[in-house]
């Protein structure tokens, strides 16, 4: 009897797993039939022991400041988030202060003051249809949550900005528009961001646009889940301890269950 | 109160004015269970954990939701990355989400394989059908409150459903958006109804679980308790079973909670809800895909509503719907082998759900929705007729064909 009650866990066990691969088969051939297939790279902060690299974030965000942003907004990132990519308070002050914000004065006037760490990133634009007019009807999205807005968004982001070719000759590319192998429909809005020295990195590091894209796309992971370490360490104490709790369980229950026949 | 099973005074004399404690030593302590229940029994004690988890860190979460257009997104946000870790709060709630959703389709499928909807737990079966329609309007108000894409998309294609009904549709949907579009007030009373809900589900889970213990819990071999030696108290048998239980769930809840939190989410619930862009397919969350399939598959639109609320309206007269005598799938093996395709007929749903509504599919949803159908509405009442099921065994503690060793059992019982 207990041979074959055994042999029923195994088989529900079994049962059950089958159930979940073919859940997980489904999820995952929802996503491929989807997708362009984008370059897959190896990030730093995959995986479940997955850390940010900090170079490179703060290679990013230099990429972020000096490219990026004349278009993208990050408005959910405030200038003190920064500290998490290893500034002190006197950088991140001088940071925000170089942006302005609207405020207004004890005469209630609207004046303009330095933006301080407690400010959320200033956005390039005042507003969503001003973003539009000056970029041509495309609206240059918000860069703050775009690595989690976008299925499988860190190997998107890096293949998007690294994918600008020439256009096959059969291809029509409107006025304003550039053609990049990755994006959906092959023609986007905006123009290719990424050049060879297009900044200046302060390590040395040689600033080719795989590496820019690289650097950026680390920042921006980052910005979307800006609680990414914490929480993977965080779940690995949590495991550990649940597979001590459940193991201990375990043992109670089979000891409990003993002296119970014919079950 | 001379025969008091309290010692202590204190509960000895609330007992007297307030028998709780004798309802508690009854219903938790000394309920006999069959001896004999497998893992799948697990299930059920995992679903309250997993509504109560639901309500706690879904208090918390409405302490710092902003139910309004301009703000909801952003103060999910908020809650993400500024609320002391509200990350993670959100993170069980919308994982939980899913989780309650895998827990109790095992827990309807343990019902179904083993016939716990027979006479005479028909209203508890029912009770708990009941049960899963709140959890899902609770469950498709509570994706539209972080005011994504997704949530506004599903809002609008959902809502719209109830246009399809005659003369009155129009209105039905005016009525439910509060406007002539899913906007403010549509979230607001969507975040009301969705705090609300849970607990009504509470309430009728109060309810399944008075029927549960009316006549306690069905078993693997589906035949009725003859007496002690084939029950055994719940505790401590199936506390610490139902612990060790609890332990493997949390160990796959909390590996997606902290490694894979938005592996069953939408990307596009992280872009803000835009009116004006639609996003290039709407799906629904993965626990509806199947019903969302089996509303595509029907051409009409009006059709397609009244099957996809066919689907659940089907089981709610299940239990009339079998008429055979005999219980637990182990002793109808054509019954059992339909289980198995009723259960791939519903992944295969849920996976075409997610197809878009084109080609190959949409053959594809309409042969797996006519099954469904057929499955309940032709075979459940026909299969009694033409089965031969196995014969059944004498009682729980006596093992089919060997008989003996109920003695021992027994002792076991004394003994404690």
């Amino acid at each position: 009897m207990n041979n074959s009650s055994s042999n029923f866990l195994l088989v529900n066990i079994l049962k059950l797993f089958l159930f979940l691969i073919i859940f997980f088969i489904s999820k995952t051939s929802i996503a491929a039939s989807e997708k362009i297939v984008y370059p897959q790279l190896d990030w730093s902060f995959s995986g479940i022991l997955g850390t940010f690299d900090r170079a490179s974030q703060q290679r990013g965000l230099q990429v972020y400041k000096e490219v990026c942003s004349g278009c993208h907004g990050m408005r959910l990132l405030a200038y003190r988030n920064l500290k998490a990519l290893g500034y002190n308070e006197d950088e991140i002050k001088a940071f925000a202060a170089e942006n302005s914000v609207n405020t207004i004065n004890d005469d209630g006037e609207v004046v303009e003051r330095p933006a301080r760490p407690s400010d959320r990133f200033v956005s390039p634009y005042p507003n969503d249809k001003a973003a539009r007019a000056a970029n041509g009807g495309a609206y240059p999205p918000d860069l703050s949550l775009i690595v989690k807005a976008r299925p499988d968004g860190a190997n998107y982001l890096h293949a998007l900005l690294t994918g600008y070719v020439d256009a096959p000759a059969e291809k029509k590319v409107p006025d304003g528009m550039y053609y990049n192998k990755y994006y959906s429909g092959k023609l986007i809005g905006m123009p290719q961001p990424l050049y060879d020295d297009g900044v200046e990195y302060a390590d040395g590091t040689k600033a080719t646009p795989d590496q820019m894209a690289k650097d950026v796309t680390a920042f921006l992971a980052w910005a979307s889940e800006p609680e990414m370490e914490e929480r993977k360490q965080l779940g690995i104490t949590v495991i550990l301890f649940l597979l001590v709790l459940t193991t201990l369980s375990y043992f109670a229950m089979k000891q409990i269950w003993a002296p119970v026949k014919n079950r | 109160m001379s025969k008091s099973k309290f010692k202590n005074p204190v509960v000895k004399w609330i007992d007297h004015r307030l028998p709780i404690f004798s309802f508690m030593d009854h219903e938790l302590n000394h309920y006999p269970t069959p001896k004999n229940l497998n893992y799948f029994w697990n299930f059920g004690s995992l679903a309250g954990f997993a509504l109560v988890t639901m309500i706690i860190s879904g208090i918390v979460l409405s302490m710092n939701y902003t139910a309004h257009v301009d703000y909801a997104f952003d103060s999910v946000e908020r809650i993400m990355r500024d609320v002391n870790h509200g990350w993670l709060i959100r993170y069980i709630h919308m994982n939980g989400a899913s989780f309650f959703f895998i827990v109790v389709y095992i827990h309807i499928f343990r019902g179904l394989y083993y016939g716990s909807y027979k006479a005479p737990r028909e209203l508890l079966w029912i009770l708990g059908v009941l049960i899963l329609l709140l959890m899902m309007a609770t469950a498709f108000m509570g994706y539209v409150l972080p005011w994504g894409q997704m949530s506004f998309w599903g809002a609008t294609v959902i809502t719209n459903l109830f246009s399809a009904i005659p003369f009155v549709g129009e209105s039905i949907v005016t009525w439910l958006w509060g406007g002539f579009s899913v906007d403010n007030s549509t979230l607001n009373r969507f975040f009301s109804l969705h705090f609300v809900l849970p607990f009504v589900i509470v309430g009728v889970v109060i309810l399944h679980l008075v029927a549960l213990h009316r006549f306690g819990s069905n078993n693997p071999i589906g035949i009725d308790v003859r007496g002690t030696q084939d029950t055994l108290p719940f505790h401590p048998y199936y506390t610490i079973k139902d612990l060790f239980g609890l332990g493997i769930f949390l160990t796959f809840f909390s590996s997606a909670v902290f490694f894979f939190p938005n592996f069953m989410g939408h990307p596009d619930n992280y872009i803000e809800a835009n009116p004006m862009v639609t996003p290039a397919h709407i799906v629904p969350e993965w626990y509806f895909l199947p019903f969302y399939a089996i509303l595509r598959a029907i051409p009409d639109k009006l059709g397609g509503v009244l099957f996809m609320f066919g689907a659940i309206a089907v089981l709610f007269i299940l239990p009339w719907l079998d008429r055979s005598p005999i219980r637990s799938s182990q002793f109808r093996p054509i019954f059992k082998f339909f289980f198995w395709v009723l259960l791939l007929d519903c992944i295969l749903l849920g996976y075409l759900g997610a197809m878009p509504a084109e080609g190959i599919y949409v053959i594809l949803s309409r042969i797996a929705t006519a099954y469904y159908f057929f499955h309940f509405l032709v075979l459940f009442p026909l299969l009694p007729y033409i089965e031969k099921t196995k014969p059944l065994p004498i009682s729980i503690a006596e093992p089919i064909l060997s008989g003996g060793a109920t003695a021992s059992a027994f002792a076991v019982r004394e003994k404690k």
